[in-house]
């Protein structure tokens, strides 16, 4: 086990490798990286400029030398734990990204919106399953597809037109009212929902359809078992079936996909975050990236890269832990 | 208030799709007798008859996953069947007719079916009827523009409405009339025709961007799968590599990327699609591989082993056509998956850009201009509810294909 798990993460290490060499390789490959937008808007504004300062502003940011040495020197500087500053606020970018406004946004968003996914699908699921190709099923069935079907920008749009500018029922966009001021907490955190509860609203809908999906399949593979049938000839009550005999069984493949769930959890909804103007994770890497921040870009990717990857470790061996059935080795 | 009807609108839709699906689509049990099978007229019947003994027949049901090979051919054979030999009294079914059979009867991808050929067809030959309009075709003249202000006496007592009436040269943000059915945009271009063309080219990619990634999947998954070793080791690496790379992010890097080397506009979304392929080819090829290293250690495997067969040959003949089944249905369900990801890079303005359409463009104006997202919903709307159409389309379809291709199914 031990040997096991030694062996994935020194895969792991070099799968990180790969995917940081080619993101570092991409993002050189921008012609019109930071330093020369920067030297653009200082051309414009009539200010002369020589090749040695272009120079010297390029050393500043560490953008001089072949690709090559930036990407050695990029991963010299991770091994000691510095990821840079960000070329935009000059702050340090781990700081930057680890504040509660950014991935604590990013996270109560998602887990929020994870709890609500999974208490709304895994019934859907039952129930679809449990009535297989009756009308509740194909009801069950053709709403989740709608909702995988939504481009979340669109959603997101329409929600936003519909509850906050015509039903007023929701704030528009931001994070708190900047014309309001809270005299006790209570008034605060209703604002904070009011201002979290669509974006929850758009990434649950989006989500609900996979899960719903995957529990009606194990659902049915489980169903189907001879172990079910003896269940139900011992004479147990249906509910009993399905709830202590079928529905634990289903629960091996939500658990280990909980693991799974562990970059979502942290990456930041991009595009939500984006439409309903959030200060998350995400719509701070989306502005990164459309202004070549390469710090940014690098620390952020990789820091889901790294998550995806011990997600895959973490739900492999969440299935050794849960189901007596699979050994790893 | 156009919300209040769409949403009617689409619960209705929901529940007739489920009534319907659910109303034509009796549940016959998977095993009957070939007496009950008989008396309805032309049903599908699900076993073999087989004479045997002296008295007549005895009926032998067939296993569930033989079930759908076999049909009778009419109802009026009761008394001739003992005497028929076992395959007159039975047809065939070659497997590609059992699954369309298969798939026409599941009335989910029906509906996916048809909402989708309406695309096609209202997007390839919509533009051929109605040419009124171009695609970048702004209309310019004189219109008037009317705008409402509030004006108030010296005193501030009385209150006027005060309508002005200036006259712009665009033809920008009209009402849908029969002159443009669903009004123009803020450039003064047809929404409807623009509606058309941008679905041509929505459609198009995302069934070049699924071929192409297919097309890696099936040759690197099937090395990986029957090579193994070194060969599988080396593919499998790369595809945790790609896999772990998160696409949209990396999506807006290369836009970038590709925008600052004067990428030409005609091709910009070709080629930006050309290169989401190839970062997203790792799941097609790991569903190939795993499903070759189960078939090559089939029997029929070892017997073209001793056939002689050459390598090529023994992939791409033996045991591919075998995988087809998954690769459909991955394949039909990826198409939808690709037309989200053009809507959204379109969205982000990395896609087709201004003057030229696609869903997504159309749908962006709303990401900077509020007053559009609230009072022309003729503008945004309509694309967004083309791309539903078309993402949900390609996915009952597949949930369909899902059934009909499963070897396993009964029914």
């Amino acid at each position: 086990m031990f040997k096991y798990i030694l062996k994935r993460l020194g895969i792991s290490i070099l799968i990180l490798l790969g995917v940081s060499i080619i993101l570092y390789v991409l993002l050189r490959c921008m012609p019109s990286d930071f330093v020369e937008q920067k030297i653009l808007a200082l051309a414009t504004n009539g200010v002369t400029v020589t090749d040695e300062f272009v120079e010297k502003m390029k050393a500043s940011y560490g953008l001089d030398g072949t690709i090559l040495q930036g990407y050695f020197k990029w991963l010299f500087n991770v091994f000691r734990l510095d990821f840079g500053e960000s070329f935009i606020s000059h702050r340090e970018v781990l700081s930057d990204i680890f504040r509660a406004d950014r991935i604590g946004t990013s996270f109560f968003v998602a887990a929020v919106a994870t709890v609500f996914e999974f208490l709304i699908a895994i019934p859907l699921g039952i129930t679809a399953a449990t009535h297989q190709y009756s009308f509740r099923d194909y009801a069950v069935t053709v709403l989740v597809l709608i909702g995988i079907s939504l481009p979340s920008f669109f959603f997101g749009k329409v929600l936003q037109d519909v509850f906050a500018y015509k039903l007023r029922l929701f704030s528009i966009a931001g994070m708190t009212d900047a014309n309001l001021s809270f005299n006790n907490p209570w008034d605060e955190f209703k604002d904070y929902i009011g201002h979290m509860a669509l974006p929850i609203f758009t990434v649950t809908l989006l989500s609900i359809g996979g899960r719903m999906r995957m529990t009606r399949t194990n659902m049915l593979e489980v169903l189907n078992a001879d172990y079910i049938r003896t269940a139900r000839a011992k004479g147990l009550s249906e509910s009993k079936v399905i709830y202590k005999h079928a529905f634990r069984n289903t629960l091996i493949p939500i658990v280990t996909g909980l693991a799974g769930l562990i970059p979502s959890l942290f990456s930041g909804a991009m595009i939500t975050e984006q439409v309903f103007k959030l200060t998350g994770i995400g719509s701070y890497a989306l502005n990164a990236m459309t202004q070549g921040d390469i710090p940014v870009i690098m620390t952020y990717n990789m820091f889901l890269a790294t998550l995806s990857v011990l997600g895959v470790l973490m739900s492999d061996l969440m299935y050794g832990l849960v189901d007596p059935r699979v050994k790893l080795a | 208030m156009e919300y209040l009807y769409l949403m009617i609108l689409t619960c209705l839709l929901v529940l007739a799709i489920a009534y319907f699906v659910n109303n034509k689509r009796s549940i016959k049990p998977s095993l009957s007798f070939a007496g009950v099978n008989r008396s309805q007229n032309g049903s599908f019947t699900l076993k073999l008859s087989k004479t045997s003994g002296e008295n007549g027949q005895t009926e032998t049901e067939t296993t569930a996953a033989t079930t759908e090979t076999v049909e009778q051919e009419g109802g009026d054979q009761t008394v001739t069947d003992a005497e028929k030999p076992l395959d007159k009294n039975v047809r065939l079914l070659s497997p590609t007719r059992m699954v369309v059979r298969r798939f026409l009867r599941s009335k989910l991808s029906i509906v996916g079916l048809v909402m989708l050929i309406s695309l096609f067809v209202f997007c390839w030959l919509g533009p051929v009827v109605y040419n009124r309009w171009g695609e970048i075709e702004t209309e310019r003249g004189v219109f008037p523009d009317y705008t409402k202000e509030i004006v108030y006496d010296e005193n501030h007592e009385v209150e006027y409405i005060q309508l002005i009436v200036k006259y712009k040269e665009i033809n920008s943000l009209a009402a849908p009339s029969a002159e443009h059915l669903l009004g123009t945009d803020e450039q003064g271009m047809d929404v409807f025709t623009r509606l058309m063309y941008g679905g041509r080219l929505s459609l198009t990619i995302s069934f070049l961007a699924v071929f192409l990634i297919s097309f890696l999947g099936i040759v690197l998954g099937g090395l990986a799968g029957y090579y193994g070793g070194w060969v599988d080791n080396l593919i499998m690496r790369i595809c945790d590599v790609l896999m772990c790379l998160p696409t949209l992010p990396l999506m807006l890097i290369i836009g970038t990327v590709l925008d600052s080397n004067g990428v030409p506009q005609d091709w910009y979304i070709y080629l930006l699609m050309g290169i989401l392929s190839i970062f997203s080819w790792p799941g097609m090829a790991r569903l190939v591989r795993g499903q070759i290293l189960y078939l090559r250690e089939q029997e029929y495997m070892v017997a073209a082993e001793a056939m002689g067969y050459s390598t090529g040959r023994k992939i791409f003949k033996h045991l591919v056509p075998n995988i087809m089944p998954q690769i459909i249905v991955s394949m039909t369900l990826s198409l939808g998956s690709m037309i989200l990801y053009e809507s959204t890079l379109s969205y982000l303005g990395l896609g087709v850009r201004i003057p030229y359409a696609s869903w997504g463009t159309m749908v962006s104006i709303i990401s900077e201009r509020t007053d559009i997202l609230q009072n022309n919903f003729n503008v945004w709307g309509p694309p967004g509810i083309c791309i539903i159409i078309a993402v949900l389309g390609f996915n009952f379809i597949g949930d369909g294909l899902i059934d009909a291709l499963d070897p396993k199914q009964r029914r």
